[in-house]
């Protein structure tokens, strides 16, 4: 029994906040602040992709500025099915995750031949073109965005439109994404990438084909990311180019490091401590991006950590 | 062939491509000396565009307004570097990509308390507000001449700089390797800081000569710096003679593809589909060329050998 | 001991709500952060001006308005719009500059039955296939103010037509705008990169050669400063007329004024309003706002004082019970309140059916250069997508 209690405060700390976001419906509708609900569903949906993100940016040291493109293909397969009336999540979820694995296949396999800065800018040139694209589709509303008018049918008793069902299923998403991810950094494929990360030319040596590996993570990466689109058009009923553009990708990097990069929590952490901070701020003045700017910096500066280190060093993938 | 039209064009691509270049040209220094990959070089432009503005609309004339901001942007940029910049040095590339993008938000923010909200126009100088006749009948505009005129000079000085005298020879010592410069006594801290400085003055000076014809507004620095990124990248991290071709080229590229790409595009599509492919392609067409090139050469054109 | 605690009791029975007048919450959202916060500012000026004029109070209630700031960002526009409308409990939504913003937002207003107002905000959708008993709009649709200025263009016989316009929705509105009523050819089209081209070197060249009699440009914010000094730089003004929408109006022209660009005065343009409108509401409004704040309102600040007379009007008519949506509603419809457009009626799409007008930039009485009125280009317009709502 006790092998099921959290082991260390860093645990601890991962349960406390994930059963918050479980208990969440129930505080909002005790304290009658439904508006709390919304934000954590938000926030959560922010986490899977932070999550995503950190799987190659934490553990694999691909900084990618263009991981919100995901967020957009998730979000408009999901947008344009139902725009044609196909409305079946059977039909749409899987087609916007087979879409991403698609396209991460093929960006990054032009991408990754790159390193550093290079990447960076390819990166973010590639998802500034997908941007453009979706701006200049207007049968799809353009940068208006597309309204969606009716959420994904699961059918089998699952309704998206019942606040409740949905913010479960977000939840349920993220403790898989975060589940999956455990299972995949502790595992051989897991140690590669690390190990790419850490030294490639040691890990070519050793026989790896580290291109593959990367491609293999980076793809996966887009598929989780994808997945959180989707939720979010559910959520929102909305999508827009908006959310392809790369200071959305500079945002989720920013949630990933805020949280501490490489450990399996942090960006879920990262993530709440991001729409938080914005929140309160927001209401303090309205000028606080000139808190927040700083903010940032002083975080790079001295808690390079983030969250995460927070709880002292960590000897294994946490 | 509208031959008119065509040089007219290639001499917009070369003001824009000599406008780039003078933002690329510190970018490329402080990444190329430094390793040190500065977003917030946007924000030292835009701060060189409000500096100068305030101080052409104090004293009435564009040319003090100029000469009076140049010192106070090289002052700017300096303060930052020994602030907040010079313990990320040692660090990772995101840590810097991350810091200074905390310092863009910053910027953007402080601007817009410190300004009018919506920026600041001034009125254009007198002795450039016209056009010049050129060959085949072309009236050019004044100031864009300026613009080319006062770029290419520059180039010129940051050639003979950096080539020709012994802070130049500091400077490039002190990039292929900075303990030994060091160790023969040169203040390399002090000499990162005048590199600095000097890419903060070459991007104020950007932001000074597109002041009268964009005028000063928050934000103005994010929509040059990828352009500017694309150059670096493009012509290869730390070559300043990359940084001079590829921008020319990307000057070119971007204004060509937007004069005439629509044209082409109606020889092959039906006119629907070419009215919408078009603005869609020629805003891809820089990040399109960029892709090319590092796929084909990942270091960039003109990579400065080690 | 037993003092205290009465006292404790009086306090608390003095403490419980409903003690004071009942009131009303109005949400206003609009962007309060970020440049476009000039146009923000502009609209909360001037419902802080209505409010004013009419006294704190709709009917027998008290007025409470919660503004919200979208940021300029659709996901952070439906937050604040949830945070009013679950968190504050508003009765009834407006404001909105951003059609993205609004699309964002409305079904959080409307699926929790309140009604939504926007005050600037005209897409398509909303007029057409996606228009709801409980939205109106107060402003105009999209299409309407380019579609008057292709009249203007006809009318003063221009037969070539070169157009200049950003390329994302609104821009693509304006042009599709102007397409539908303009007769004559448009000999040249360049959709630019939205917001990054702030340079229109390679278009202005392409200008000067293709020649037409007009050109016709939509340059929202700081880009119309920056349009309209290039055309200068290139030698067009005065050679070539151009024509604007939405690119001058009192937000740009103060920095127009300051950079002496004399060549903006008299160009043309439409609206469905001017400053110097002549009707009382009108006046009391112009004249109150520039006593108040130095400076000429812009459309948005018309629109968003209109807002606040035309919510009074639905409040009035269910004398302060405002849980009578279908009354409200109603009201709404009718629009009988009186606008600074001066009068109008309310189309079945609740988009407004009104008065376009041509409208000149001019120096007023005291040298500030402002918009003034000239005709009506499209009397009682209405809007292109109306056929296409099947309201239920």
């Amino acid at each position: 029994m006790s092998a099921l209690l959290p082991a260390s405060p860093r645990a601890w700390f991962a349960a406390v906040v994930l059963a918050l976001c479980a208990a969440m419906p129930v505080i909002a509708g005790a304290i009658d602040e439904p508006y709390y609900m919304d934000i954590f569903a938000r926030m959560m949906i922010w986490a899977i992709a932070a999550v995503s993100l950190n799987l190659i940016l934490g553990y694999g040291g691909m900084i990618s500025f263009g991981h919100a493109l995901y967020l957009g293909l998730g979000g408009y397969t999901v947008g344009i099915c139902s725009y044609y009336g196909i409305d079946s999540a059977l039909v749409q979820w899987p087609l916007a995750l087979v879409i991403a694995a698609l396209v991460a296949l093929a960006f990054g396999a032009i991408s990754l031949r790159t390193r550093g800065v290079y990447f960076i800018m390819i990166t973010m040139a590639l998802a500034q073109m997908v941007y453009f694209l979706a701006v200049s589709a207007e049968e799809y509303g353009s940068d208006d965005g597309l309204v969606i008018y009716t959420r994904s049918e699961l059918g089998g008793g699952f309704d998206l439109n019942e606040p409740l069902h949905l913010y479960y299923t977000i939840f349920g998403c993220l403790l898989l994404a975060l589940y999956f991810t455990r299972r995949l950094v502790a595992s051989r494929f897991g140690m590669v990438i690390r190990g790419v990360q850490s030294n490639e030319t040691r890990m070519e040596t050793l026989g790896f084909a580290t291109l593959r590996y990367r491609l293999a993570a980076f793809v996966i990466a887009g598929v989780m990311c994808a997945a959180a689109g989707v939720l979010s058009a559910n959520v929102e009923k909305f999508v827009s180019p908006d959310a392809l553009h790369w200071t959305r990708s500079g945002e989720l990097i920013f949630m990933v490091v805020l949280g501490g990069m490489g450990s399996l929590f942090g960006p879920v952490a990262g993530a709440l401590a991001f729409w938080l901070l914005a929140e309160v701020l927001s209401r303090f003045t309205e000028h606080w991006h000139l808190v927040f700017g700083p903010f940032l910096l002083l975080v790079i500066l001295f808690a390079r950590s983030g969250i995460d280190g927070l709880f002292g060093t960590r000897d294994d993938a946490g | 062939m509208d031959w008119v039209l065509l040089i007219e064009q290639c001499l917009n691509g070369f003001q824009l491509g000599v406008l780039l270049f003078l933002i690329a040209a510190g970018l490329t220094l402080t990444f190329g000396i430094m390793d040190f990959v500065n977003l917030a070089h946007g924000s030292l432009y835009m701060l060189g565009a409000f500096f100068c503005a305030t101080l052409t609309l104090w004293t009435d004339s564009f040319l003090l307004g100029v000469l009076l901001g140049l010192p106070a942007v090289l002052a700017a940029g300096m303060l930052i570097e020994v602030t907040t910049l010079r313990t990320l040095y040692q660090r990772h590339h995101l840590d810097h990509v991350l810091a200074t993008f905390g310092l863009i938000l910053f910027f953007n923010e402080l601007v817009q308390v410190i300004w009018p909200l919506d920026g600041l126009r001034v009125p254009f100088p007198p002795a450039f507000d016209g056009s010049v006749p050129l060959i085949l009948g072309i009236e050019y505009s004044a100031f864009r001449l300026l613009i080319i005129v006062v770029g290419l000079a520059v180039a010129a000085g940051l050639w003979f700089l950096v080539a020709r005298t012994r802070i130049g020879m500091l400077v490039r010592a002190g990039a292929a390797n900075p303990a030994m410069v060091s160790a023969l006594g040169v203040n390399i801290r002090l000499l990162f800081t005048f590199v600095f400085g000097l890419g903060a003055a070459l991007a104020g000076l950007a932001g000074m000569l597109v002041l009268p014809i964009l005028g000063a507004n928050s934000g103005m620095g994010e929509q040059i710096i990828i352009l500017a990124f694309v150059v670096v990248v493009v012509g290869g991290i730390g070559s300043i003679r990359g940084a001079f071709i590829a921008a020319l080229v990307t000057g070119l590229i971007d204004t060509l593809g937007r004069s005439f790409l629509d044209v082409l595009l109606l020889a092959f599509l039906p006119t629907n589909a070419a009215e919408a492919a078009g603005p869609a392609l020629s805003s891809m067409l820089i990040y399109i060329f960029m892709v090319v090139v590092l796929f084909l050469r990942p270091q960039g054109l003109f990579p400065p050998g080690r | 001991m037993l003092k205290p605690i009465l006292g404790t009791l009086l306090v608390a029975a003095l403490a419980v709500p409903g003690a004071q007048a009942a009131k009303i919450k109005i949400g206003f959202v609009t962007t309060l952060t970020t440049p476009a916060a000039v146009i923000g500012n502009d609209m909360r000026d001037a419902v802080e001006l209505a409010l004013e004029h009419i006294g704190h109070k709709m009917g027998p209630l008290d007025v409470e308005v919660v503004y919200g700031d979208d940021e300029f960002n659709p996901q952070k526009g439906k937050q604040a719009t949830e945070r009013l409308v679950k968190q504050d409990k508003v009765d009834i939504v407006a404001g909105y500059i951003w059609s993205h913003v609004l699309l964002a937002s409305s079904n959080t207003v409307l699926d929790a039955g309140k009604i939504l107002i926007s005050a600037n905000a005209g897409p398509s959708q909303l007029a057409g296939r996606g228009c709801h008993r409980n939205f109106f709009n107060i402003s105009w649709q999209n299409d309407q103010t380019p579609m008057a200025l292709g009249e203007v263009l006809n009318q003063r016989g221009i037969k070539s037509l070169y157009v200049i316009a950003p390329n994302y929705a609104a821009g693509k509105n304006m042009v599709d705008g102007v397409e539908r009523t303009y007769k004559g050819e448009v000999v040249g089209k360049d959709m630019t990169q939205w917001p990054a081209q702030i340079d229109w070197a390679a278009e202005l060249s392409k200008v000067k050669s293709v020649n037409p009699q007009a050109v016709f440009v939509f340059y929202p914010g700081k880009h119309g400063p920056a349009f309209i000094t290039q055309y200068k730089q290139a030698g067009l003004e005065g050679k070539i007329p151009l024509y604007s929408v939405y690119t001058l109006d009192s937000l740009s022209l103060p920095s127009f004024q300051q950079a002496n660009m004399t060549g903006v005065l008299g160009t043309t343009m439409t609206q469905f309003w001017a400053p110097d409108i002549d009707n009382a509401q009108n006046k009391r409004f112009v004249s109150g706002f520039k006593q108040k704040y130095g400076k000429y309102p812009s459309f948005y600040g018309a629109q968003s004082y209109d807002a606040v007379f035309f919510i009074k009007s639905a409040v009035e008519a269910v004398g302060g019970d405002v849980s009578n949506i279908d009354g409200m509603r109603a009201a709404l419809q009718k629009a009988d309140f009186p606008s600074v457009r001066g009068p109008f009626r309310m189309g079945p799409n609740h988009f407004p059916i009104q008065n376009f007008y041509s409208r000149e930039v001019v120096k007023d009485a005291d040298g500030v250069w402002t918009t003034s009125v000239r005709e009506v280009v499209l009397r009682d317009h209405q809007d292109p997508y109306a056929a296409e709502c099947k309201m239920k």
